[in-house]
């Protein structure tokens, strides 16, 4: 039995606001910080929708010491070169895409194109632009993009999975997917990260007016792994994106979706679910921007941490930047983000922020709680005659379970499980 | 023939000012087949009996034994005590997202009876217990006790009960917040379950109420953290009568 001490030594934060807020600090204005000296060649693309810092050219940031908003948690240091320039490519990133998931997946794609784009490609840049030296770095530096077409709807049956395979251990490389669906398409799609080697990636997820994409990311790195992606969510009329990131492997794995809303109607969840090991770092850094009217956002992530006694610490990041503009009115938008310690030795930060610029929306809130693990549910089931170790996991399963139950895929819902029990054998929780 | 004997039971909590205690010395012997009230005004100590009998982290005993037929059950983790046959409807059961109903009772039953139940029996087994106290049969795909009215809540506690089969069970204040039906579903359950198997229950209630439904045989006046009085039946009735004033005016005049 755990000892009467370990209180939920918690950090709970959240609230539901209503009215425009009336201090512009509580907004994290990282996304802003980066702006070059103005004179600098390459000058920035500002694209209407985003007036924060973005440009493809890696040059038009300054290279980042760790002290900046956007980098501040990221120990620089273990990016192997992808932040300062000296990173260089020595290996490729392989994308397979199958249609199905797991041993029933095949090649036969239905209809589906794959191509491969050159840079310039007037595809390329239609989901977002890079807001991040490291996201520039590897729009610039790629050697081709896979953009995967979809244009029909197809059945929930049939998942279109993009296996990502790393450059291997030592090798350095930059990709770029585009997923597009076209106008009234859906798709469920899983992207499977898997492999070793240091990798900065652009992943732009361009949906169509009325257009439905489930997708759901998975990062299943070796334990050297380094991967940076920006994820770019293009968000056409009344379109849906369903997304979820699934990260468990991985020595440091950055992940900073933007979501930018192009019309009226769009509807994205964004939903993660992370488990951090001793000495792994994770950071999700979302950027929800509704900069039309009548949208919604819906963020839910949830994060487990163990790191083991004497080892490094496993630390997580979770910023939630949702912005409300003016002209975005009638918008609806939550977050949360969860984070349960099973071990002292880790830390979650856990930075919602909410800004909003009109008071003509349906409601906006936000809510973040850090805690350990809650003992009055485990005295609960071991009440009931349940040994602790199993009532641990029923607990963890059900934490995970929100997450978890919303894939569409049965096949990863049961790996994601299978994943997540042998998570916690790591430390017999 | 089971016998669960509480001797001498000193438990205290830590408080911001220190450890504080809270049971001063508890003697109460139950046999199978018998049902003692335990009544008692607010803050006299009776759920403090209740969840250090269960084991709960937040108490410690820091003297006395609780013995099940013999063995000290203050010895065994918590799960133990369950599987030893011991069982506590709480008063404020714990939510518990994301594990379903369902799969609680089940791992529970398998822990508690040494093996998984076969699914057949199982889902008529549970079924039936559920119609018993008229849960909805959405309730098996629902969240423990997530989002449960007060009411709903108890009926589960006592659906547990019924399931688990205990030697003893402790029933921590199990009418409080029940409107009258809820009561008397609450109360059938209980006494369905009396009928049916040899336990040995520990009523522990504020109010006379719950004794109009579940008979007690002895009834035992808690105060300050020990048994004050116990009688038969008839002592309910003057508490029903006279409340506790005669027991808690009798404490104050003790030097402290």
């Amino acid at each position: 039995m755990t000892p009467p001490q370990n209180e939920p030594a918690a950090q709970v934060g959240g609230g539901v606001i209503s009215a425009p807020a009336d201090s512009a600090e509580e907004y994290d204005p990282g996304i802003a910080a980066a702006s070059p000296p103005a004179s600098r060649p390459g000058s920035p693309a500002l694209a209407p929708w985003e007036e924060r810092f973005t440009s493809y050219d890696v040059e038009a940031f300054e290279v980042p010491r760790g002290r900046e908003e956007q980098w501040r948690f990221t120990p620089l240091r273990r990016l192997h070169g992808l932040h300062d320039g000296s990173a260089t490519a020595d290996g490729e990133v392989e994308f397979t895409v199958r249609s199905g998931f797991g041993d029933s997946a095949s090649d036969d794609l239905g209809g589906v194109r794959v191509e491969h784009a050159e840079r310039g490609d007037a595809r390329l840049g239609d989901g977002g632009v890079p807001a991040d030296r490291v996201a520039a770095q590897a729009w610039s530096s790629f050697t081709t993009a896979t953009v995967v077409t979809v244009a029909q709807a197809r059945s929930d049956d049939e998942p279109l999975t993009v296996q990502v395979e790393g450059p291997g251990v030592g090798k350095t490389a930059f990709a770029h997917l585009q997923i597009r669906l076209e106008r009234h398409a859906e798709a469920v799609v899983v992207v499977d990260h898997r492999g070793s080697g240091t990798v900065a990636a652009n992943t732009e997820l361009v949906v169509a007016d009325g257009a439905k994409l489930e997708i759901v990311e998975v990062h299943d790195w070796a334990d050297d792994a380094v991967f940076v992606g920006a994820q770019h969510l293009s968000v056409g009329r009344d379109a849906t994106i369903r997304y979820t990131s699934v990260t468990l492997g991985g020595d440091l794995v950055r992940l900073s979706p933007v979501v930018n809303y192009r019309a009226t109607g769009g509807d994205v969840q964004l939903d993660g679910l992370y488990f951090a090991d001793g000495g792994q770092h994770l950071e999700h850094r979302l950027l929800v921007d509704h900069s039309v009217p009548s949208c919604r956002s819906n963020v839910m992530y949830k994060g487990a941490l163990q790191g083991a006694d004497g080892d490094t610490a496993a630390h997580t990041v979770w910023i939630g930047d949702v912005l409300i503009r003016k002209e975005a009115e009638a918008t609806e938008t939550f977050e949360l983000n969860r984070n349960l310690l099973l071990t002292d030795n880790a830390r979650a930060d856990s930075v919602p922020n909410l800004e909003i610029e009109t008071g003509e929306i349906v409601s906006a809130g936000h809510a973040s709680a850090t805690g350990r693990f809650d003992d009055e549910q485990l005295f609960y089931l071991m009440a009931r005659g349940i040994p602790e170790e199993q009532a641990r996991r029923l607990v963890v399963r059900g934490f995970f379970g929100e997450v978890i139950h919303k894939i569409r895929v049965p096949a990863l819902r049961d790996r994601l499980e299978a994943a997540i029990e042998a998570e916690l054998e790591v430390v017999g929780a | 023939m089971s016998t669960l004997e509480i001797r001498d039971l000193h438990v205290e909590v830590e408080t911001e000012s220190g450890p504080k205690e809270i049971l001063r010395g508890v003697d109460l012997t139950v046999s199978s087949n018998e049902t003692h009230a335990i009544m008692g005004p607010n803050g006299s100590g009776k759920s403090t009996l209740a969840y250090s009998i269960a084991g709960h982290p937040k108490y410690t005993v820091t003297q006395g034994e609780v013995l099940l037929d013999g063995e000290n059950v203050l010895e065994m983790a918590v799960d133990e005590r369950a599987r030893a046959g011991l069982f506590l409807a709480m008063q404020y059961p714990v939510e518990v997202p994301g594990v379903s109903m369902s799969n609680f009772l089940r791992s529970a039953a398998t822990a508690v009876r040494g093996e998984a139940p076969k699914v057949r029996h199982w889902v008529k087994e549970v079924k039936s217990a559920m119609t018993d106290l008229e849960i909805d049969p959405t309730f098996a795909e629902r969240s423990v006790n997530e989002g449960f009215s007060g009411g709903e809540k108890k009926r589960h506690e006592v659906l547990q009960l019924s399931l688990l089969k205990p030697k003893f069970a402790v029933l921590d204040e199990t009418d409080s917040g029940l409107d009258v039906d809820a009561l008397r579903i609450v109360s059938k359950g209980v006494n369905d379950y009396k009928a049916q198997s040899d336990v040995g229950v520990l009523l522990i209630t504020h109010y006379t109420r719950i004794l109009r439904y579940i008979s007690p045989d002895r009834v035992h006046v808690f105060v300050n953290g020990r048994v004050a009085e116990s009688g038969g039946p008839e002592l309910a009735d003057e508490l029903e009568a006279n409340g506790y004033e005669r027991f808690t005016s009798a404490k104050e005049e003790q030097p402290a």
